[in-house]
């Protein structure tokens, strides 16, 4: 596969390349093919592409002597000239500054056609263009940090992982993750969810490391750590469980138990009693009641619920 | 050309070029402009946490089950926990009763009370009855499977979410026609 910009050809260029494994190797060196060559609609997908100039003055020859002209130019217009698609956003307002005001949805209009793909990108695009005060935390854009964790549409999620509903007649509701304290807008105040998550020690613990180099493990070993050690701490799932919501002072959430089971499940961990004894009480772990709102919601696709059930498992093993 | 793409100034600097003066100066203004006009106060790091603790006693709680969305999971669970909180109301409550006054809700007099009335009322009464037994029942049943490690998966807490809604469906008719 040639790799041109950011297009994809699916077939090596024609013509001067007879090597077969030109496809394999100068996927980084983009050639410009024989655009004369190759059929219209092709040619179209070249001409909106981040390589227009160099298309162009490929083109320009091969065209002028096809008269094809008008009809590129015109793919070029209709590409530029896009309807604007207008779609609401309605995003949970609250200032610190401002405390007795009650929190607010505030409405924002934009236009889809001139925005990226994800929420992330409308919120980036609304705090720059027409409202600078929106507050919200994000970092990477790719889902990997977990900040931009927030409730869209209903359901808890990661803002640039979520694609907005292209359906412009609905509005988009954003509000910060539920039933926790608001620092500002969709900032929510996670310290008491570090705090629990500390509170597991989430590290290696084993009083006798091997007495040279590193620990080993098994495949199978290893395998087990497999949809636990994922978790990117978004706090996506443990704000969706209605146990949290009520109880959140004293069970610990689907993300911190998940965190404690990677631990326990650890062969290299020599602690994994200790770490069980401390699940043993009413509330830290036996608040899960099984709802698996974490499964549904966890924007990593893991499943917090199946681990709880396994930690419960072993301690009614025990 | 090849620097600026790689600094990523390109856009800028074609902007800044072919932007007529009045436009470039625009931007200068709005720069100058945005400068803000709010009075500062220093304040030694202590003061801080006193800060952060007032706006902690003020902050809202974000709002949670009104709006999030309705999902089989969370729904299931919750109305396993009310069917269950009324069963049980109905099972104490019954027999509190019969505790305190045996004769008049001895099993005779019940049959005799149900016999006078009509039959929409019966039959609405028992799907009343019927429906939360059933659910709660079959409910019980699956979190006795995921107690044993049977259906983790969020497809299988589905798949099992909607056998019971189905079993439901029928033992409800079929307990309303018994």
């Amino acid at each position: 596969m040639l790799v041109i910009g950011s297009r994809e050809f699916s077939q090596a260029p024609p013509g001067p390349f007879p090597d077969p494994e030109f496809t394999r190797h100068n996927y980084l060196t983009p050639f410009p093919p024989l655009l004369s060559s190759l059929s219209r609609p092709r040619r179209r997908r070249l001409s909106r592409s981040g390589m227009q100039s160099l298309a162009r003055s490929a083109l320009r020859p091969a065209l002028r002597a096809r008269t094809f002209a008008s009809s590129a130019t015109r793919a070029q217009a209709a590409a530029v000239e896009k309807q604007p698609l207008l779609k609401e956003f309605k995003i949970y307002r609250w200032n610190p500054d401002e405390p007795e005001k009650k929190p607010t949805l505030q409405s924002y209009t934009i236009d889809l056609n001139q925005c990226g793909p994800m929420v992330l990108d409308a919120l980036i695009k609304i705090k720059n263009e027409i409202d600078p005060t929106l507050t919200f935390r994000r970092s990477c854009r790719e889902g990997i940090c977990g900040s931009c964790a927030m409730n869209i549409n209903g359901q808890n999620t990661l803002a640039c992982l979520c694609r907005i509903d292209r359906n412009a007649s609905k509005d988009s509701k954003i509000y910060p993750l539920p039933h926790m304290y608001i620092v500002k807008d969709l900032v929510p105040d996670l310290t008491l969810f570090y705090k629990q998550y500390k509170s597991i020690e989430p590290y290696l613990k084993n009083d006798n490391p091997p007495e040279k180099g590193e620990f080993l493990q098994s495949q199978e070993d290893r395998k087990k750590l497999d949809g636990l050690y994922e978790c990117i701490l978004c706090a996506c799932c443990s704000t969706s469980c209605p146990s949290y919501w009520w109880n959140q002072d004293e069970y610990l959430g689907p993300a911190t138990l998940m965190a404690a089971y990677r631990w326990i499940a650890d062969s290299r961990d020599a602690y994994g009693a200790q770490r069980k004894e401390r699940l043993q009480n009413e509330m830290s772990m036996y608040r899960c009641h099984t709802i698996f709102n974490c499964a549904r919601t966890c924007p990593k696709g893991l499943n917090p619920a199946a681990a709880i059930a396994k930690i419960k498992l072993e301690l009614a093993a025990d | 050309m090849m620097s600026t793409r790689v600094l990523g100034l390109g856009p800028a600097l074609r902007k800044a070029v072919f932007s007529p003066r009045i436009v470039r100066n625009q931007i200068v203004l709005r720069n100058v402009a945005a400068k803000r006009g709010v009075q500062t106060q220093s304040l030694p790091p202590s003061a801080s946490i006193e800060i952060l603790n007032k706006q902690r006693l003020k902050r809202p709680s974000s709002p949670h089950f009104t709006i999030y969305q309705p999902q089989l999971t969370w729904l299931g669970s919750i109305a396993n926990r009310m069917t269950g909180a009324a069963l049980s109301v109905l099972l104490y409550g019954f027999s509190l009763a019969y505790l305190i006054s045996p004769t008049n809700f001895s099993s005779a007099k019940v049959v005799e009370y149900v016999k006078q009335v009509p039959d929409s009322v019966k039959y609405a009464g028992k799907v009343i009855l019927a429906a939360p037994f059933a659910f709660h029942s079959f409910n019980g049943l699956r979190h006795l499977g995921w107690d044993m490690g049977y259906f983790l998966s969020l497809k299988g807490a589905y798949r099992s979410g909607y056998a019971v809604l189905g079993a439901t469906a029928l033992g409800t008719v079929a307990l309303v026609l018994m």
